[in-house]
């Protein structure tokens, strides 16, 4: 193993399968469905003068 | 190889033509994610979201204080589309607030705009959600029970306007419709 | 279990050596490929019956269907094809991509029996309740419409069965590197796979979500949930599933351009960060069907409709030229080097899997992504919402796209996976043709006919009196090029059925082959891998796609600057 060369970071990124998982579940979850949810959850009563 | 698994380090950066196309690419990409915002501010036509909860029981309330208020005709719906009926014209305020309401098969009431007021135009459902889609112009909203949906909406272009509906709701859902009429 | 390692190259694990390529099949996976390919391409032919009557009531000089089976039959259809026909044929993919390119075994035969089981007791339920009339609330479903509760299970067990699948996967991946059956990365096959099997988690997640609360709902257990707050989430299953599906496909570009033309990628690392962008980036685009919504505001809509700054198009627009680009490399080497556009003629038009890769590749790039990122702006979506465009659009990424990228992969799935080769093999060589030329000419009825404000999901456009001449004529197209796609379904469901049980067997041999370019005199393999300007006739083509792309991009702001001032 000690022989083998040296491996770039970013390819070392786009083989940890584990964190591209947790990573592409997380990112859309928040910036789609919570932010999406909070500004539902926001709405205001309407006023009907 | 594209089946193999890769052995050595694979690692290198764009290059030549693919770098160039790279380049095209992220410009491209620059360029639309700065027209959304462009037009956001400097724009005519956008949709904001502004909207406010709301019990379907009170808009239909509202809606008819609305009508009480400034009706002015009857619009008689048309013998082709039986489901329609007839709906009372109203004509609200020079830059005041206008109600509608989108139910199984009608939008209630027809409206009578000013060309080039502004008004707000409340919508909202009253039973399943509907499509407010204005034609011939082809501007489209979705509407929806529990949320009063304002747009804020001036008429540029005189003549008698449908809206169809356009989001499904049941079997009489082609022929659900509704009228604007700008003078 | 004869073996406890997961790598085929240990004695004991049930595997074969493949005939054709060398490659090890693992017999698990192999069965399951086999049954969910089945499973998937019996929802094709169910689905696009349903296409035909719904193509022949749109055209509405024909007006075939009466107004409640028209709506029936159109939940049908999306159910059929979107969900049904799609995830079987994914999850046949996802079981190859982790077991044969790394040598590996499937992780469980007994996960795999029960996700099958439940993702086709699931279609069995939904399929039958639909038909029997009591689910007529479109594929979406929208609250407040409500179904029998059978509806909402059925989907409720398919998304868990496929989840069960994607967690095979996942597990497989990991007892494969455990036990070492490969070293290295994993190929951008599998790559691409693992992205696709990524973005089904937060689908099916989602999916989870939405679905519980409005079973419950019609079972009369819990209130009713919020339209809105379904649509968010609803959208987060409806538009993220088809996310799995461009996934899968670029994948499916990869595989057969190197099974037909013996592409490699040409930078590994582009093309992986490439379905990185996706991983992390396209299902924010679910915000695409909620740009005229109420309830949420301006910013969310901009920054999530636009893939956080359209990275996720960025991803798009790589493979886009990588896989051409590849294809390139590869007929340059094997000799075919004339002119900028030489390679093109050259290549195995008539060889069906070469050719439904290369129109599911124009079609889905030029027809459907720049009308889908069009059409995803957030403004210009106030002249596209709900009318013909959005499924003129669809048809041509899911349908143009993916679905005929997995046809054009069940030629060569059929032969090495069932080991039997073609029957009517000249048949299957217009398939593709007849397929995407179909689907092209109903995209564009679709297109036009929206554009003239016709909406989607509607029986009837006369009643409402503001239609005119035009928008007849292009439902009329519209029908026309749903006949045409129609038969060209028909064939490719006869030709694999008919193979299944008629097809000479493959033992141990090499499959019939479909045609591959051979190698001139003056070839040289990997001559060049290190040219980095080898490929000008991609340069070309896809600088007339960015072209395509900015004229119909500002075309429709033009549109939109036309009508009525809103915000």
């Amino acid at each position: 193993m000690n022989n083998e060369p040296k491996k770039h970071p970013w390819q070392k990124l786009l083989d940890n399968t584990w964190l591209l998982l947790a990573l592409g579940v997380l990112i859309p979850v928040l910036s789609y469905t919570v932010w999406g949810w909070i500004e539902l959850v926001l709405t205001k009563p309407a006023l009907l003068p | 190889m594209s089946l193999r698994p890769l052995t050595a380090p694979w690692f290198h950066g764009p290059a030549g033509h693919e770098k160039i196309w790279l380049g095209c690419a992220i410009l491209w990409c620059f360029v639309m994610s700065l027209m959304m915002p462009y037009w956001h501010f400097r724009g005519k036509q956008n949709s904001t979201g502004e909207a406010y909860s709301v019990k379907p029981a009170d808009f239909l309330a509202r809606t008819e204080k609305f009508v009480a208020a400034n009706r002015v005709g009857t619009f008689k719906g048309p013998a082709s589309n039986p489901m329609l009926g007839d709906l009372p014209l109203v004509e609200p305020p020079a830059g005041g607030d206008a109600y509608l309401v989108g139910r199984m098969w009608q939008w209630y009431p027809a409206l009578r705009l000013r060309l080039g007021e502004t008004y707000r135009l409340h919508m909202s459902a009253l039973d399943l959600q509907h499509g407010f889609s204005l034609q011939p112009l082809n501007m489209n909203f979705q509407v929806l029970p529990g949320y009063d949906h304002v747009l804020t909406i001036t008429p540029t272009s005189k003549g008698e306007f449908t809206i169809v509906c356009n989001e499904f709701c049941g079997v009489g859902h082609s022929n659900m419709s509704g009228k604007i009429f700008v003078e | 279990m004869s073996s406890p390692s997961h790598s085929l190259a240990d004695p004991g694990t049930p595997g074969r050596k493949c005939g054709t390529t060398g490659l090890g099949v693992c017999l698990d996976a192999q069965r399951f490929i086999k049954l969910n390919a089945v499973c998937g391409i019996v929802f094709l032919l169910l689905g696009g019956i349903a296409a035909l009557l719904l193509a022949l009531t749109r055209w509405q000089t024909i007006h075939l269907l009466p107004v409640d089976w028209f709506y029936r039959i159109l939940t049908f259809h999306g159910i059929n094809m979107l969900i049904l026909w799609i995830l079987f044929f994914e999850v046949a993919i996802l079981y190859f991509a982790c077991t044969t390119p790394l040598n590996a075994r499937l992780f469980s035969r007994k996960v795999a029996w029960v996700s099958f089981g439940m993702m086709l007791t699931g279609a069995v339920m939904v399929d039958y309740i639909i038909l029997a009339g009591q689910a007529d609330v479109m594929m979406t479903s929208y609250l407040p419409l409500v179904a029998h509760p059978l509806f909402y299970l059925g989907i409720i067990l398919v998304a868990v069965g496929t989840l069960v699948a994607v967690f095979n996967y996942f597990a497989t991946l990991y007892v494969a590197k455990r036990d070492k059956s490969y070293t290295g990365s994993v190929p951008i096959v599998t790559f691409g796979a693992t992205a696709a099997a990524i973005i089904a988690v937060v689908t099916l997640l989602h999916g989870a979500v939405v679905m519980v609360p409005t079973f419950t709902y019609s079972m009369g257990w819990t209130p009713q949930p919020d339209p809105a707050w379904y649509r968010l989430i609803w959208w987060g299953l409806g538009h993220q599933s088809q996310q799995v599906n461009v996934c899968a496909m670029v994948s499916v570009w990869y595989l057969l351009t190197h099974i037909v033309l013996g592409s490699r990628p040409i930078n590994e690392a582009v093309c992986r960060t490439a379905f990185v962008l996706y991983i992390l980036f396209i299902n924010l685009a679910s915000a695409h069907h909620l740009l005229v919504d109420p309830g949420v505001g301006a910013t969310w809509k901009i920054w999530n409709t636009s893939y956080a700054m359209y990275l996720a198009v960025l991803a798009s627009m790589v493979h886009g030229f990588t896989v051409p680009a590849g294809a390139e490399i590869a007929m340059r080497e094997k000799g075919y080097t004339s002119g900028i556009f030489g390679w093109v003629t050259a290549l195995p038009w008539k060889n069906p899997a070469f050719s439904g890769t290369a129109l599911s590749l124009v079609i889905f790039g030029f027809l459907g992504g720049i009308t889908g990122v069009t059409l995803g702006t957030q403004q210009i979506n106030i002249i596209a919402h709900n009318t013909l465009r959005i499924p003129g659009h669809f048809h041509v990424t899911v349908v143009g796209g993916t679905s005929l990228a997995f046809m054009a992969l069940a030629y060569y799935v059929i032969p090495l996976i069932f080991q039997r080769d073609f029957i009517f093999r000249g048949v299957a060589r217009v398939q593709p043709w007849i397929f995407g030329i179909g689907i092209t000419l109903l995209s564009f009825g679709m297109s036009f006919a929206g554009s003239m404000g016709v909406s989607r999901r509607s029986w009837d456009i006369d009643a409402q009196g503001v239609y005119g001449p035009a928008a007849h004529l292009w439902l009329g197209v519209l029908g026309i090029g749903g006949v045409l796609a129609f038969l060209g379904l028909l064939i490719f469901v006869l030709l694999c059925v008919g193979t299944l049980f008629f097809g000479p067997k493959i033992q141990d041999r090499a499959m019939a082959d479909w045609g591959t370019p051979p190698a001139l005199a003056g070839s040289s393999p990997g001559s060049l891998a290190h040219d980095h300007y080898a490929t000008k006739g991609t340069m070309v083509l896809t600088l007339v796609f960015l072209a395509c792309f900015a004229v119909y991009y500002f075309a429709n702001w033009k549109a939109l600057a036309d009508v009525w001032p809103v915000r």
